[in-house]
C-alpha cells in the first residue's frame, strides 16, 4: 500500500485525538497495566521505573527492555507507549521495531543528545514531546512530534510546573491570536519556529495537535484542575502506583477528567482514597528535569 | 417546533470533533456526559476514543441503560470506531455488556497496532463518489445478524453497518474533513429513509 507522509500525520495526530478527554498511566509490569485498563486508563506508558523511582535511584535512566515493553503489550488492548532518550534515534528505530502505538521523547530518561532531537519526520511510529512554553511546543511539531505534553517536573507528586507551563502556553496562544498578521513574522522569530506554524495557531487559536498535562498530578482535583487550564487530557505517572490504593485512585482520576468541570462529583470522587503520593516540593530537588531539551 | 438537537457523547476521545461537524452542517448540539444530558436529543453520536474507557464510565456514571432504553424505542445513533465496538453485541466473539444494540460481531483492533493503521478511499452505501475511510487502531465486523445491512466496505472487510436507525462503522469521518457521512447519517438514518 502507499502511502504519503501527510495520510502518516493524519493518522497519528488522530490517534491522539482519540486519546482526548482520558488518562494516561504510567506502568511497570502486566499487573499495573491490567489494573490501569480496568480502571478507564486510555493508554500506558510502558517504563522500567516510575519517574519517582528513577529520581531516587540517580544515574543514567535509558529505554526500557523490549522484553518488558512486549509483556504489557500482551497483556492489555489499549494503547502502549514507551520512552526513549531525548534525541537518541536508535532508541526509537528499536520501539518502532517492536510496534510501540507511540514513543515519548521523554526529558525523564536521560538525555542522550544535548542539541539536537530525534528528527521524527523519519519514523512511522508517532511521538509526544514534553513543552514548558509555546516555542518548545511548536518546535517539537516542526520535528514531527504529533502530540505535546507539559514537562511538569516528574516524579515529584508537585503539580506547580504542570501548572505554569499549561498557562503559559495558553497564554502566549492567546497572544499569538491576537496580533495583526504582518506581526506573525516578528513572532515566528521571537519563538523560534516556522512562521507556518505561527500562523496556524493564529488563525486557530490552539496548537496543531493535541496537548496533554503532564508531571506531578497526583490527585482528581490534581487532574481536573489542569483540564480546567485546558488540557486535553492528563498523564499520570508515579501519582497513581506510589499511593495507598492504586485502583481506587486510578478509577477516580479518570472520572475526575471526564467531570472536570463539576465540584459536586469531584468532591466524591477525593472522598476516602488511601494516602497520596507523599512527594517533593518541586522546589526542593536537586535534578531539575524539565530543564532538559529546549 | 423545535429545532433538532444532535447528542454527542462526550465521556473520552474525540467528541468535539463530531460537534464541530454537525455545527458546520448547522445543527444544534449538546454534550452527553450524563444521563439528564440524554433528555430531549434527537440522535446520538458516539465518537472514536478508548472503548474499554467509554464503556465503563458509561455503566459507571449510569447512562449505559437509559441509553439502551432510548435505542430500543428508536433513537436514532452513530457510532464510529470504539463507538461502533459500543453497538455491537459481541466483540472478539465474546457476548458484550457494553451497549449491544446491534446483532453483530466486531474485532477489536483488527489491524493491529499504530502501525498498521492507515487510509483509503472506498464506496459507501448512499454517497456518490469514494469517500475518505481513515482507520485508527481499527475494528473491522466479522459478521452480522438477521437485518444488519452492510453500507461500507474495505479490502474486503465489512466496515460500516445499518441496523434500523443505527450506524455503525469502522473509520473516523470526524477527523477526515468529509461531512458526507455525516450529512448521511442526519438525511437518510435519522428521516427513517430505508436502504
Amino acid at each position: 500500500m502507499t502511502e504519503n507522509a501527510a495520510d502518516r500525520t493524519e493518522l497519528n495526530r488522530g490517534l491522539a485525538k482519540m486519546l482526548k478527554g482520558g488518562v494516561i498511566m504510567d506502568v511497570t509490569n502486566p499487573e499495573q497495566a491490567k489494573i490501569a485498563e480496568a480502571a478507564g486508563a486510555c493508554a500506558v506508558m510502558a517504563l522500567e521505573r516510575i519517574p519517582a523511582d528513577i529520581r531516587a535511584a540517580g544515574g543514567v535512566s535509558r529505554m526500557s527492555d523490549p522484553a518488558m515493553i512486549k509483556g504489557i503489550q500482551e497483556a492489555v488492548s489499549i494503547p502502549v507507549m514507551a520512552k526513549c532518550r531525548i534525541g537518541h534515534f536508535v532508541e526509537a528505530q528499536i520501539l518502532e521495531a517492536i510496534e510501540i502505538d507511540y514513543i515519548d521523547e521523554s526529558e525523564v530518561l536521560s538525555p542522550a543528545d544535548d542539541t539536537y532531537h530525534i528528527d521524527k519526520t523519519k519514523f512511522k511510529v508517532p511521538f509526544v514531546c514534553g513543552a514548558r512554553d509555546l516555542g518548545e511546543a511548536l518546535r517539537r511539531i516542526a520535528e514531527g512530534a504529533s502530540m505535546i505534553r507539559t514537562k511538569g517536573e516528574p516524579g515529584t507528586g508537585d503539580v506547580v510546573q504542570a501548572v505554569r507551563h499549561m498557562r503559559l502556553i495558553q497564554k502566549q496562544i492567546h497572544e499569538l491570536t491576537s496580533l495583526r498578521s504582518d506581526e506573525l513574522y516578528e513572532a515566528a522569530k521571537e519563538l523560534a519556529v516556522p512562521v507556518s506554524l505561527v500562523s496556524f495557531v493564529h488563525d486557530n487559536g490552539k496548537l496543531p495537535v493535541v496537548n496533554f498535562a503532564a508531571g506531578g498530578v497526583a490527585t482528581p482535583a490534581d487532574a481536573a484542575l489542569m483540564m480546567q487550564l485546558g488540557a486535553e487530557g492528563v498523564f499520570v505517572g508515579s501519582g497513581i502506583f506510589k499511593s495507598g490504593n492504586p485502583e481506587k485512585r486510578a478509577q477516580a482520576i479518570v472520572k475526575a477528567v471526564t467531570n472536570f468541570d463539576r465540584p459536586d462529583i469531584l468532591a466524591r470522587l477525593s472522598e476516602n482514597l488511601g494516602q497520596a503520593m507523599v512527594g517533593i516540593n518541586a522546589d526542593e530537588i536537586a535534578l531539575i528535569m524539565e530543564e532538559r531539551g529546549k | 417546533m423545535s429545532k433538532r438537537r444532535i447528542g454527542v457523547l462526550a465521556l473520552q476521545g474525540a467528541f468535539y470533533e463530531h460537534e464541530r461537524i454537525l455545527v458546520s452542517l448547522g445543527e444544534d448540539t449538546s454534550e452527553v456526559r450524563r444521563k439528564e444530558d440524554l433528555k430531549g436529543i434527537s440522535a446520538l453520536i458516539i465518537p472514536g476514543g478508548e472503548s474499554t474507557t467509554i464503556g465503563k464510565l458509561l455503566r459507571e456514571l449510569d447512562i449505559l441503560d437509559p441509553l439502551k432504553v432510548m435505542i430500543d424505542n428508536g433513537l436514532p445513533v452513530m457510532g464510529t470506531c470504539a463507538g461502533e465496538i459500543l453497538l455491537a453485541d459481541s466483540v472478539d466473539g465474546r457476548k458484550s455488556d457494553y451497549i449491544a444494540t446491534i446483532p453483530m460481531n466486531v474485532r477489536r483492533n483488527a489491524y493491529g497496532r499504530q502501525l498498521g493503521s492507515f487510509i483509503a478511499n472506498e464506496d459507501f452505501y448512499g454517497i456518490d463518489g469514494k469517500v475518505p475511510m481513515c482507520f485508527i487502531r481499527a475494528p473491522y465486523i466479522e459478521s452480522a445478524g438477521q437485518g444488519v445491512r452492510v453500507v461500507a466496505r474495505c479490502n474486503g472487510r465489512v466496515v460500516g453497518v445499518r441496523y434500523d436507525s443505527q450506524l455503525a462503522i469502522s473509520f473516523h469521518p470526524e477527523i477526515s474533513g468529509d461531512t458526507r457521512i455525516h450529512s448521511y447519517f442526519l438525511n437518510s438514518v435519522m428521516q427513517g429513509q430505508s436502504l
